[in-house]
């Protein structure tokens, strides 16, 4: 079994340059993912990532406020226009009071192709196998109820979709 | 998987993962696998009280709690059991698979919204 590497393929009906700038622009990744960041993407950049509760439902933004403001380092590590963003972060950094910038980084690549329907966009992020065991066992322990939670709100999201 | 000792510890751990063994049978087919390494089915139903088919449903219980795996070497079956840093190592790799899946959809919503 492969325990290094998560691999998520999705098409998404929208136009190329949206999708890219939707992932390209540290403002619009923010929105989607749940973060601010302290300066745009570029090629090398060290960026600062904030935490910002979800607007989605006011319940989990609430218990979300635990991690609201916890911040974690973003290396933005390739961009080429319209195909290719990478970064590089800590996996299971989400826990106060632990100092892990010393230690390994896991790589995130989003892939971009375009197709009939839309754009496939393909997301690895590799790199598990080289961070200590005992920070993965600890990040379990620590975010299961918050995992919970955050199947709540996208199930919640979802529904709210389809109202409309 | 090897070191007896360091598996044992880990299955008396309160973690949700090991409830898939909170019965004596399957407690039973993890000391064996655990004692003797990996085994066809046919040896580990030798000299068990119950069917082959019985084990074989608990071996799947097991299975997709993560605490044993199957390969299928020729005509058989070999149950072994994951060592406790790979079960730790998917679960937490599951986790974030999750994370992933529940961000992709907040992305989709965001670039498809204008789209309808």
């Amino acid at each position: 079994m492969n325990t290094d590497r998560i691999e998520k393929r999705i098409l998404l009906r929208a136009p190329h340059e949206r999708v890219w700038r939707a992932i390209s622009d540290a403002e619009q990744f923010g929105f989607w993912f749940g973060v601010t960041f302290d300066k745009p993407f570029a090629e090398g950049a060290r960026l600062t990532a904030t935490i910002v509760p979800t607007q989605v439902d006011a319940e989990v933004a609430k218990s979300q406020q635990a991690y609201a403001g916890t911040r974690f380092e973003f290396i933005v590590e390739r961009i080429e226009p319209m195909r290719h963003f990478s970064f590089r972060w800590h996996p299971f950094a989400v826990q106060p009071g632990i100092e892990v910038s010393k230690e390994p980084t896991t790589l995130v690549v989003f892939e971009l192709e375009a197709v009939d329907a839309g754009i496939v966009l393909t997301i690895t992020e590799s790199g598990f196998d080289r961070i200590p065991p005992a920070r993965r066992a600890k990040a379990f322990a620590a975010n299961e109820q918050g995992w919970e939670k955050q199947t709540q709100l996208v199930e919640k999201y979802l529904a709210m979709g389809s109202q409309r | 998987m090897r070191d007896k000792r360091g598996v044992i510890g880990d299955l008396t751990d309160p973690a949700p993962l090991f409830a898939a063994l909170g019965d004596s049978t399957r407690m039973r087919i993890v000391a064996r696998l655990c004692e003797a390494g990996p085994l066809s089915i046919v040896r580990l139903t030798r000299g068990a009280k119950i069917s082959r088919q019985a084990i074989t449903k608990h071996l799947r219980t097991l299975a997709a709690a993560g605490v044993v795996r199957s390969d299928r070497v020729g005509r058989e079956r070999i149950w072994e059991l994951q060592s406790a840093r790979l079960v730790q190592a998917r679960r937490s790799l599951e986790q974030i698979s999750d994370q992933w899946d529940a961000a992709l959809e907040r992305l989709r919503a965001f670039v498809e919204k204008h789209e309808h």
